[in-house]
Order: C-alpha cells, then structure tokens, then sequence
C-alpha cells in the first residue's frame, strides 16, 4: 500500500552534561551538549534512557525547558521518591558525563512561535517546565502575544525559575504571572494558602471570548481540576491542551 | 546495548515478569490525555460501527449492558514507559460486536467524545484481544480513565485503547489518527517498541 512519507527514525543521541543549576532542592536543570540536535518546538520533550555497566537500562521522558540553543538542550527534573532515573539525574549526574537522548517528541502540547492568539498557561508545580519553555521562546522569538502564567507551588520555595520568572514579569511585556500557594504563602501575601479554583482561573486568565489557547500542566488531580475549571468557564474544549505527569515517574 | 552512564546502576533488578523493552512497573495508574475529560450523559451516549459502505450499527448504553460480557485481566503498557501488570477489566469483546456487521476493511480508526481518534488493523480488534471496558477493578469506569467507556486493546500501547471511545469506522485505508499524526507509530507493538515514527 502507498503511504505518505515517514518521517526520520527518531535515533538516539549522546548528550553530555555542560552545566546544572539547582532550581529547588529537588529540582535540578540539566543543560545538555548534544551534537547534531534537530531543535524542538516549546512544549516538547526528549527520551532519556540510562544504562547501567550491566546493560541493564531504564528510559523516562522529560519535557524540555529551554528553546534549543544549536546543540544545548535543557531539562528540568524533579526528584521523586524511589525514582532510580530521577534520583540519578539530579543527584549523581556529574558535568561531561554522557546520556542517550531521543527526541524530540510530541506534536499536540506545543507553542508555535508564529501563533495570534492570546495565550494561557498553567502550572501546577513541576508543570511548569513545558511552559517556561514556551515563556522563554515567546521572548527569544520576539513574540508579542500576550501570555499570562498561572504557577500553583506548595510553598514559595518550591518556585523553579523564581529570579528569572520575576524579571521575566517585570521586563517581557505582555507577560503576567500569578502565583497560588497552597501550603505556605510568602509574608506579606495578600491569601492564605488555597489551591486552584474558578475565581482564580476567571481572575487571571483570559475571557473566553478571545479564544485564548490554554495549556494545563502539572499533576493528574491539578489538571483534571483546571481543565474542568476552563471548560465550565466557556473555553472550547479544543484548545485547552493537556499534559499530566502521573503518581509515578522516574 | 547502549553507552554506558557512569554511576547508574538503577533499582535491584526485577525478578517477576519481563516487560517490553524500555517500560517500568507500576502500581498506581497514571492518566494520559490531551485535553479536558469530556462528560458524557449515559442517556445520549452511543457507540456506532460505521462500515467502509456507510452502513451504521449503534448501540445505546442499555444494548451494551444487554450484551455479554468478558472479564479479562491482562497487562497495559503505556508509551511513557509505564507498565501495570493483571488489570482486571469488563467489556464487551469487539468479536460480539462485530458479529452481524459485513465489512471487507482492513482497518479501523477508532472515534471519541472529546474528538481523540487512534487507528489500527481491523484483525487487532479481533479474536478476543479487544474490548469496549465500561469497569475497572470491579468500579465504574472513572472518567479520568476514560469511563464510561473506553476501548481495550492491551497488546498494544495504551494510547491504542481509546478512552470516552464513541464508534469504529472501518476502512480500505489506514487513516492516522491522533497521536499517530504527531509523529507516533501506526502500529504501537510494546514488544517491538514500536514508539515512534519509524521504530
């Protein structure tokens, strides 16, 4: 039977670790050399997979952080309990060391530079990565759609990316970011700790009539909530994008 | 065997079950999907076979009930890696469902509420290795995983097992669907690790 053209095998690639920064203490971000790297589109992700000297490997994927800088990829990882693959890339992964890397991957939760239309984001803790990435290519792109960024954290210091996200607010016009605390607020804050609801979303979202597309990261529980929330709101069902990282990871 | 990670030596070695290439075990049950969980009210929900001549074959919630059921447990690998092993399920076997309707098509492409569509060989549905699941673990399907109705296809990647599941169209062509349209492979073999485009 004629098919239409495949597209490439997505093949593995060495990375090699070129710098870490420490977003939380159990987050880690990884900047990656990764020679011949395609590029990517924000809200995409990579295959990672790690194998031990008794040939014995585990994969999980990670969304990427990070607009592609040529060959520097970025990632995000949170730290999970019994995770043999996080526990290793944010603990053991030393600078110059090697990973296998596939990507990217993933055609649906992206933002497209070249896109009109307003858009929402929201987080709901390690959520945020995919969406950072998509802050940081709206400016790398000069984009001048207006974004606003709904970031929901346990407590202040479980904020990734907090200097860049409060500069970011400050300086990327037509950037709005809002936080919701649901363990402990900063002092001074104007809530106690609450967690997502209508109110919040209405707020600081977009009215559904200007038919913002809306992207809902975070965990199952948060995004089934969120995206509940926008569609009783009058969002259109299909342009409210969803990635859900579930109880378990790596 | 690829390049060795220094310093990774990864969780004592599981002594149960092989699972595919790339896959952990699981115990929870993680939720996958790309947009809100539609709702759908029992009174309107139907789910329609449409053959490659058109022809409709529908069932309302009460025919569904109506319609003997299998109990199988099986094992549901995700294309995110994860595994759960002996899932216990009750459906429909798509055999029963297929049993009056007259079609020559080789494929399927699998409809949802919520617009989700996922494609597959005609045959893979066939023989006792599909089901329309409407409980899990002895519960109502949750929404979340697709209830009231979901397909089953567990010899496949769990992407293949449509959630909110609405109808079958069979056809000559093998039409991608949702995922496989993003760049995911066509067939989905978790044995052969067929992830992606071209594996």
């Amino acid at each position: 039977m004629a098919r239409a053209a495949v597209p490439g095998r997505l093949s593995w690639r060495v990375g090699r670790l070129a710098e870490a920064r420490q977003e939380t203490p159990t987050a880690r971000t990884l900047v990656l050399d990764v020679p011949g790297w395609p590029g990517h589109l924000p809200g995409q992700h990579v295959d990672v997979r790690l194998t031990a000297e008794d040939g014995y490997s585990a994969q999980r994927s990670y969304s990427l952080a990070a607009p592609a800088e040529g060959g520097r990829v970025e990632l995000t990882v949170q730290s999970v309990p019994e995770g043999e693959v996080s526990a290793y890339l944010t603990g053991v992964y030393s600078t110059g060391d090697p990973v296998e890397l596939r990507g990217p991957v993933g055609g649906w939760f992206v933002w497209r530079p070249a896109g009109t239309q307003p858009v929402l984001l929201v987080a709901g803790g390690s959520g945020i990565v995919p969406l950072m990435a998509m802050i940081r290519s709206r400016r790398a792109a000069g984009s001048r759609v207006p974004f606003r960024l709904i970031y929901s954290v346990r407590t202040p210091g479980d904020v990734y990316y907090a200097d860049e996200l409060r500069r970011r607010a400050r300086d990327d016009a037509g950037l709005d970011v809002t936080f919701v605390y649901t363990r402990a607020v900063p002092e001074g804050w104007p809530h106690p700790p609450r967690r997502i609801g209508v109110t919040v979303v209405n707020t600081n979202g977009w009215p559904p009539a200007l038919t913002p597309d809306c992207y809902v990261c975070g965990p199952t529980g948060f995004v089934e909530t969120v995206a509940d929330i926008l569609v009783a709101l009058g969002h259109d069902p299909r342009r409210v994008r969803t990635e859900r990282f579930g109880p378990t990871g790596g | 065997m690829g390049i060795v990670t220094p310093g990774f030596r990864g969780r004592p070695r599981p002594s149960g079950p092989e699972l595919p290439p790339g896959q952990y075990l699981t115990e929870d049950f993680p939720v996958l999907s790309a947009g809100p969980t539609p709702r759908v009210p029992m009174d309107r929900w139907e789910f329609v076979i449409t053959t490659e001549t058109s022809r409709e074959h529908r069932w309302s919630w009460t025919d569904l009930m109506a319609l003997p059921s299998d109990t199988p447990t099986v094992d549901i690998h995700c294309v995110t890696k994860w595994s759960k092993l002996g899932t216990t399920w009750q459906g429909v076997s798509l055999d029963t469902l297929m049993s009056d309707v007259d079609t020559a098509a080789d494929y399927a492409l699998v409809h949802s509420y919520g617009g989700y569509t996922t494609n597959l060989p005609l045959s893979d549905l066939l023989d006792g290795r599909a089901w329309v699941a409407y409980r899990f673990d002895g519960d109502d399907l949750h929404p979340e995983h697709g209830g009231p109705a979901r397909l089953l296809v567990p010899h496949l990647y769990f992407w293949k097992s449509a959630k909110w599941v609405r109808g079958i169209q069979l056809r000559f062509d093998d039409e991608p669907g949702f995922w496989e349209s993003a760049g995911y492979h066509d067939y989905g073999d978790p044995w052969r690790e067929q992830r992606y485009q071209g594996d």
